[in-house]
């Protein structure tokens, strides 16, 4: 490749009209040990160029994350059924309990409790009547007072 | 599509959504996480990816979209990206490429440049891509991906020349 050509390359270059092939050309140029020296300027950049392509994107590609989150997620649909079932057993387990012979038993037991209830509440009645007599009679013995005061002022 | 079928298209250019993305967020770091979110919207996305007509050039707009929003958002709350690894990421790749000094000193010559031009240079000069991909990646006309190419090869040129003649090494 001729030195002349290597100038006109260079110039189309910068000017941003050099095809993919002519920088190509550049580049391999530029790889050589020695260039002539008014071109040196230019060797760092093309190597530059040359070496900054080798990098490489070294971590995983992260796509074993979208598994996980689907797990999680129908470990946790699980979790909510198993509790769900839980609450179910919790809440039918006495309704399901209601024994007859007890309930007519229990209502047996109720209507004796009341009846006797009934009773209380008569003699309670009775005893109201009574003390109220009572305190008819404590009336009359406060006039009694009062009359005798009378007599004793009169003296 | 299964995940084998979907690494065979994505594997060809993750490392150059990797190298964009660290063209313009600098750190090796941030470069990684958003190549990783690349490829997840890819992954969520994959049922349409057969609609694409070139997935490629999608996920570079897709990159570039998602790099320039994230340095938006990182100027706005007053932060820099800190890229403390600078050096040492450097030396270390020193190593595996034998770079020089003068070829270190491009990268920070482009560092330098404007968004626009360092991702012309980066699809052009480094991966290669022809004209008319980088303006539909680049969502720009013909023309102004050219005029942006030309102003950014000389640019580094006139910069190189610079701190050779001087020699601010």
């Amino acid at each position: 490749m001729g030195l002349n050509n290597i100038e006109i390359l260079i110039e189309k270059y910068e000017n941003g009209e050099t095809t993919l092939k002519e920088e190509q050309q550049l580049k391999d140029y530029f790889s050589q040990e020695t260039v002539e020296p008014h071109l040196e300027v230019y060797k760092p950049m093309f190597q530059y160029f040359l070496a900054t392509k080798q990098e490489q994107f070294t971590k995983d590609v992260p796509l074993k994350t979208k598994n996980t989150y689907a797990l999680y997620k129908w470990i946790s649909v699980a979790a909510v059924a198993v509790l769900m079932f839980g609450v179910y057993i919790q809440n039918t387990r006495p309704s399901d309990e209601i024994d007859p012979v007890l309930a007519q038993q229990t209502m047996e037991a109720l209507s004796l409790l009341s009846k006797n209830f009934n009773k209380g509440t008569n003699s309670v009645n009775l005893l109201s009547s009574n003390f109220s007599k009572g305190a008819e009679n404590i009336a009359y013995v406060g006039t009694f007072g009062e009359t005798t005061n009378k007599l004793l002022k009169n003296n | 599509m299964n995940q084998a079928e979907f690494l065979n298209i994505v594997v060809p250019f993750k490392d150059k959504i990797f190298r964009l993305a660290k063209r313009l967020l600098v750190s090796t770091e941030e470069a990684e996480d958003a190549t990783q979110e690349m490829l997840l919207k890819l992954w969520k996305n994959k049922e349409q990816i057969q609609n694409y007509k070139n997935v490629e050039a999608f996920s570079m707009t897709m990159t570039k979209n998602f790099c320039l929003d994230k340095l938006k958002s990182k100027h706005a709350q007053n932060l820099k990206i800190v890229h403390s690894n600078y050096k040492d990421e450097n030396t270390s790749l020193q190593k595996q490429v034998e770079l020089n000094d003068s070829t270190e000193w491009v990268a920070k010559i482009i560092e330098e440049l404007p968004h626009q031009q360092k991702m012309v240079i980066q699809l052009r000069d480094i991966e290669d891509y022809d004209l008319d991909e980088i303006a539909k990646m680049l969502e720009m006309n013909n023309t102004a991906v050219r005029v942006t190419l030309s102003r950014a090869r000389k640019t580094i040129r006139e910069q190189l020349t610079n701190t050779h003649s001087y020699g601010v090494k």
